[in-house]
């Protein structure tokens, strides 16, 4: 964590947007300073100039001036729409996670990071990522608020309990960097922290490699969809189901029972598990308990990353796979999210197991998965 | 009774009864219906939790000097900067100026014998009394550690702190708040003496009629959201904690609709006691005095609509967090105006350089800074870096304590002479507020690069590589905390053994300075007309300046 920054006490800047909040950082202190330099230097010369030289004598009449006033009222709103415009724009690119970032699964909890990434690892206060690529993290909290806080990346997020929220960057610099919890999450708070490491590919893929625990969230959610929550009873693949087929959901607009039609995102598919009759898919009863308090928010983590391993639109493997059985699904133009994180790094275990083990447990995919869709639109 | 008037009769002739020596029994004060009574009782037990809250802040400071969390267990920790929080904003910042200083001058400054409801008046001193007791129980037994913002579902769910006795104390002392507005509101419609037209009322009851509307549409909101964290505390209703069908943001909306706009019932009446020093001790005229008196009420209506300005990052929509980022540039520029008049105000001035008006060019520097700041943090993309650290800390101490503290010690030391008849010693008045101004900005302009740096606030321990710069702020704490015990020796020193102030000390325009000092009970013996603008120095103000000059009063 050594500092090669010229400016003292300033923070290393390790993400591709970072210079952005510096340079906008530096033009506000640039207006301060033009600011406070005038009026400090106006109030120390009408000061001296205008001390009072006799007891009781008095300033000279002025009322006021409606074109100094006009003056000094425009150019602040100018000066301060441009500090706004910068803002905005910097804001929208911190904001706008890239299509194709690799993802990462982050709970917060009371007083701990847990990371999982797409191939399984797991770590906790620690989140190691190569350097050069975008990197999407999709972060909740199993109890308070959290805050999610890169200061080298300069960027943030809340992790809010009972929804997803997502922060994404592009680390430009290896090395290690302070991660910090942002918001006040009780007792430990000040303990909720880590390291982020910054590593080159190669070095990256070699953690990867000698790191290998269990599943990977597909597998995980898998299990849990087909063993140990039984959803694949109702959810059976095909349309028999006393559920909808759940095949190609996962980023595709769902219409609803009630006429609706809403796009089954991360934070619709937790929904539905938790709080199932909320929103009831057209054509379907609401037959489905509840899953709140039998699932963790890893485990619903998992489920959704096996949900969306379903549509062909989670790996690259997958993607392929159903794009050669069956080409409408890959056209009916929902973005194509979540790819890339896997392959890349360990393509042969992760990704071709759980497309084959996909293919294995829903013989009957290729055939029904457009079905859903066309229905919908 | 012919030879007790005879030993007393100079006494008798050099103090007549004003509201002070009009009664000395404990049942005169606690039922009176005086305002300027009711202020002096404000004075006392608000100056009892600044100090109180000052304590908590040493004590943030000492354990800050280390990065380890040694001096105080983590826990302990957590309630000190939470308390800190709670007293200094609602026992302190919000009445401080408008109770005391308020309550006091604004009947006198209008040519009003009192305020519309003297009763109600007292019952705003006893619901802040109530309000602070059960506070002040709450933190005995055990104290709260939920942050003075009291988020939920930490509040509601996981803290097991006295969250619900402090949440009644804030919600008992809200309506001492409403109903101060309110009488504020009514009696500026109707109490104003003749010829008192409103753009002839000083811009400290101008500031008071922006904070009061702010009081009396802001502070039912935090009364509401109060009670609602109590559903979900004690009966477990669904509202917050999404684990029960609720939803943490819609808190945060609730909490910032009230603390926003609170922000600027704690700042606008500290611009209003800067209006009156800077035009005052300029012996001039104000600059500007219609764009400074619309600029307050411009900054009360703004102030409710930028809110969510405090949650960019806590998953609202991109969208809102445009909207509210803009507004919160527009709102910058009343204040920005109000910066201006004021220096503009200086020029061709006669200025005295007295204790107050050091406070106030202090008060100019200090909220320089502090509005500036303001404008990185509304800066949506570099909020992002900056919410939740040392530098929002730094900023809102710069607009509260460089700000709002800076202008009520100002208009303490303004207005002692007129609040209890004595002088004060210039010269410690002098070296407490460059004591106070220096020491602040050793305080908390450090803590401007810390939060740069990315140390995140409420961190009872931090890496190492931050604590140099934690030293200065400590250090620099040490050097506050000196500046603001001095006024308190001093000025209670002066009680005493104060000279008797004259009526006007510095000869100026305003009604206030045109009775006794310290007032007597019915403030005017006649109802006054009022034939002169504010801040009118000229030779038709009424004062006989000749007569002045002539005996040239020495002040100190």
């Amino acid at each position: 964590m050594q500092n090669t920054s010229w400016v003292p006490f300033f923070p290393e800047q390790a993400s591709s947007f970072a210079w952005q909040i510096d340079a906008l950082y530096f033009y506000l202190l640039a207006i301060s300073a033009f600011f406070i330099v005038v009026i400090v230097a106006a109030i120390f010369y009408f000061g001296v100039r205008y001390r009072e030289r006799e007891r009781y004598t008095n300033g000279a009449e002025i009322h006021g001036s409606i074109a100094l006033e006009t003056f000094w009222s425009i150019i602040p709103f100018i000066i301060s729409m441009t500090i706004f415009l910068g803002g905005a724009i910097v804001y929208y690119n911190q904001y706008r996670p890239p299509a194709d970032a690799m993802e990462i699964y982050v709970v917060g909890k009371q007083w701990m990071w847990k990371a999982q990434h797409g191939s399984g690892q797991r770590e906790i206060n620690e989140l190691h990522i190569p350097v050069g690529r975008q990197i999407k993290l999709t972060m909740t909290t199993e109890d308070v608020l959290h805050d999610f806080f890169i200061p080298a990346f300069r960027t943030k997020t809340d992790v809010v309990p009972g929804r997803y929220t997502t922060i994404w960057f592009e680390p430009t610099k290896p090395g290690k960097y302070r991660l910090y919890c942002a918001e006040y999450c009780g007792l430990n708070h000040s303990g909720m922290g880590g390291w982020v490491y910054v590593m080159e590919q190669r070095d990256f893929d070699n953690w990867l490699s000698g790191n290998v625990s269990g599943q990977t969230p597909v597998e995980a959610g898998r299990d849990l969809f087909e063993n140990k929550l039984g959803c694949a009873s109702c959810h059976q693949g095909n349309d028999q189901g006393r559920g909808p087929n759940l095949a190609g959901v996962a980023g595709k607009e769902v219409r609803l029972a009630s006429g609706q039609t809403v796009v089954a995102d991360d934070e619709y598919l937790r929904n539905s598990i938790l709080n199932p009759t909320g929103q009831i898919v057209e054509g379907y009863q609401p037959i489905m308990p509840t899953f709140k308090g039998q699932v963790t928010e890893e485990q619903l983590v998992q489920l959704i990353a096996y949900i969306k391993s379903l549509g062909g639109n989670t790996t690259t493997g997958a993607t392929t796979r159903t794009a050669a059985t069956n080409s409408s699904t890959m056209t009916t133009g929902s973005a194509p999210v979540n790819g890339g994180a896997a392959d890349s790094m360990t393509p042969p275990k992760a990704d071709r197991g759980s497309a084959v083990n996909n293919q294995g447990s829903n013989p009957n995919a290729p055939e029904t998965r457009s079905e859903p869709t066309n229905t919908n639109r | 009774m012919q030879n007790a008037s005879a030993i007393n009769s100079a006494e008798y002739i050099e103090k007549p009864t004003n509201y002070l020596n009009n009664g000395y029994t404990i049942k005169s004060w606690l039922l009176t219906k005086d305002h300027k009574r009711i202020a002096i009782m404000y004075l006392i037990v608000v100056s009892i939790f600044f100090m109180m809250g000052g304590l908590y802040a040493a004590t943030i400071r000492l354990e800050l000097l280390t990065p380890q969390s040694d001096l105080l267990q983590t826990q302990t920790y957590n309630k000190v900067f939470t308390q800190h929080g709670i007293l200094m904003i609602f026992f302190f910042l919000i009445p401080s100026i408008p109770a005391i200083l308020g309550n006091f001058l604004i009947p006198i400054m209008i040519g009003a014998k009192d305020l519309a409801f003297p009763r109600i008046n007292l019952l705003s001193w006893y619901l802040y009394m109530i309000g602070g007791m059960l506070t002040l129980w709450a933190l005995m037994q055990g104290g709260v550690d939920t942050g003075w913002t009291f988020y939920a579902p930490y509040s509601t769910q996981f803290s097991n702190s006295y969250v619900m006795a402090v949440g009644l104390g804030i919600f008992i002392n809200g309506f001492s708040s409403i109903l101060t507005g309110l009488n504020f509101i009514v009696t500026c419609h109707t109490m104003r003496a003749p010829g008192m037209t409103w753009f002839r009322m000083p811009l400290f009851v101008w500031a008071h009629y922006a904070t009061s509307l702010v009081m009396i549409l802001g502070t039912p909101v935090i009364a509401i959201t109060i009670l609602l964290l109590a559903a979900e505390r004690l009966a477990r209703i669904g509202i917050f904690d999404p684990a029960i069908g609720g939803d943490p943001i819609l808190f945060q909306h609730l909490f910032w609709f009230y603390s926003h706009p609170a922000v600027y019932i704690m700042i606008l009446p500290g611009m209003g006691v800067i209006s009156e020093l800077i035009s005052n001790f300029s012996r001039k005229k104000i600059f500007g005095y219609e764009f400074i008196a619309f600029s307050s009420i411009a900054i009360a209506v703004f102030g409710f609509l930028v809110w969510g300005h405090h949650m960019f990052v806590s998953g609202q929509s991109i969208y809102a967090g445009l909207v509210f980022s803009f507004l919160t540039m527009v709102v910058a520029v009343p204040s920005a105006i109000k910066m201006f008049n004021w220096t503009a105000t200086l020029y061709k001035g006669s200025i005295l350089f007295d204790t107050p008006m050091l406070y106030a060019l202090g008060f100019l520097g200090l909220f320089l800074i502090g509005g500036l700041t303001g404008l990185f943090l509304g800066s949506m993309g570099l909020d992002v870096h900056l919410t939740d650290t040392y530098f929002v800390v730094a900023h809102f101490h710069y607009v509260m304590v460089g700000g709002q503290v800076i202008a009520y010690l100002g208009g303490i030391h303004y207005w002692w002479s007129k609040m209890t008849g004595k002088m004060y010693s210039e010269f410690w008045g002098k070296l407490s507020a460059m004591l106070v101004f220096v020491g602040f900005n050793l305080t908390f302009f450090p803590q401007f690069i810390l939060g740069y740096q990315g140390m995140p606030r409420r961190y009872a321990s931090y890496p190492e590589e931050l604590q140099v710069l934690n030293i200065f702020s400590t250090a620099g704490a040490s050097v506050l905390g000196v500046g603001l015990v001095m006024p308190v020796i001093y000025l209670t020193h002066s009680l005493i053994w104060g000279k008797d102030a004259p009526a006007n000390p510095w000869m100026l325009p305003g009604l206030e300075w045109r009775i006794a000092s310290p007032p007597p009970t019915e403030n005017f013996e006649t109802t006054p007309i009022v034939t002169w603008e504010a801040y009118d120095f000229s030779d038709e103000n009424g004062l006989d300046m000749e007569e002045a000059r002539r005996k040239n009063i020495v002040t100190v």
